[in-house]
């Protein structure tokens, strides 16, 4: 039996002071993910027909190579930003939403680590 | 987890059909949903059929002859019948708005009525507002300044000051909107809701208020302010007209402006 005050409960544990920075770094990353994302179309278009050996070569110029780890950064941040949402939206347990935000981040992490590793093996 | 079924005891069986009197000429079936806590049974869906040749315009017309005439039990809040108290505000055919300003002659056959959404009900077409009204007096809706009032006169505003809270005093927080918010649905008891959201931006936007600074302290939070995803269902159901997407979107603008 919950005897608390309804004003109680409302005012809480008080304003996290946080926030601003979550959701101006979603915008900043969905806006960098537009021409990214362009680009990489454009670019996958571009070498539509090659063999292995030219895309691999491609991806190993300095150019394509820096945007493709922009690319893979903005994503997998812009994800991590998004999914976080989602998983506080939906998920009401403290713990179980505290678990599920930490994989997630972690994945997140390792999956843009790969991603960065793999352009840097072709590059390098 | 957010919850997608309704559990057992909220189904929402068939209830009584009430018809319309002989010789009525324009009927129309009003299905009603129907709660009572004190009788244990679940809420059922009861149907009056009203003869609309002898019934005011609206839809509250409709609840109050119902009430009246033909079945006294029949719970709702009303007040002022011109839409400015905010009682009567239900979902009808589907939205969530006024009863007094909602014409019957607006919805499409039968007319169903339910009570705001994602509340629990205290009976029949009431629900319990006790959170909203919690939040709405945790943001302080009150002019709160440091300067001392002038002894002898009001505190000023130029034209254009004023014109800044056009659009938000107008809110009469029926909840339309926070009850149409599926943030809202899913978080209310953390996110504050687009009425109460509008509201804090009403203090905000008035230049004679001189806590600014403190008020969006209190709702620079990730469930305060920011489970606003700008699904914009509330803009979309206000009966008055307002914008409280647009007043959300002033104050993330302002949390940005500040840092």
């Amino acid at each position: 039996m919950k005897m608390r005050s309804s004003l109680g409960r409302v005012r809480g544990l008080g304003s996290a002071k946080d926030g601003v920075s979550h959701w101006w770094l979603q915008r900043l990353t969905a806006v960098a993910l537009v021409p990214l994302c362009l680009w990489f179309v454009g670019s996958l278009i571009g070498q539509v027909g090659a063999d292995q050996a030219s895309v691999a070569a491609w991806l190993a110029q300095p150019c394509p190579a820096i945007v493709m780890i922009l690319l893979a950064i903005a994503t997998f941040y812009h994800a991590a930003l998004g999914l976080q949402v989602v998983i506080e939206d939906y998920v009401a347990s403290e713990g179980l939403r505290l678990v599920a935000i930490a994989a997630m981040k972690l994945a997140c992490f390792a999956l843009a680590t790969a991603a960065v590793f793999a352009v840097l093996k072709l590059a390098l | 987890m957010a919850q997608f079924t309704l559990p057992a005891n909220s189904k929402v069986g068939v209830g009584k059909t009430f018809p319309a009197p002989s010789g009525a000429k324009d009927v129309r079936a009003f299905k009603i949903y129907r709660w009572n806590g004190d009788d244990g049974q679940n809420p059922r869906i009861d149907t009056y059929e009203i003869d609309l040749a002898d019934c005011g315009p609206m839809v509250l017309d409709a609840l109050i002859k119902i009430k009246n005439e033909i079945d006294p039990t029949l719970t709702f809040r009303r007040s002022c019948r011109e839409g400015i108290c905010g009682s009567c505000s239900m979902n009808i055919d589907g939205t969530n708005t006024l009863a007094c300003l909602k014409g019957i002659e607006e919805v499409r056959g039968d007319v169903k009525i339910y009570p705001l959404p994602h509340l629990p009900v205290v009976k029949d077409l009431v629900p319990d507002l006790s959170q909203p009204y919690a939040q709405y007096t945790s943001i302080e809706p009150w002019l709160q300044t440091e300067s001392p009032p002038p002894p002898d006169k009001e505190q000023l505003q130029s034209v254009e000051e004023r014109n800044k809270i056009d659009g938000l005093w107008e809110c009469i927080l029926c909840f339309c909107c926070s009850t149409s918010c599926p943030s809202y649905w899913w978080n209310g008891d953390r996110y504050l809701g687009p009425a109460i959201l509008l509201q804090a931006y009403r203090w905000i936007a008035d230049s004679r208020d001189e806590h600014t600074g403190e008020r969006l302290d209190a709702l620079e939070d990730p469930f305060r302010l920011y489970r606003c995803h700008t699904i914009m269902n509330c803009t979309r159901t206000c009966p008055k007209g307002l914008n409280p997407a647009k007043a959300i979107a002033e104050i993330k603008k302002l949390m940005i402006e500040r840092r």
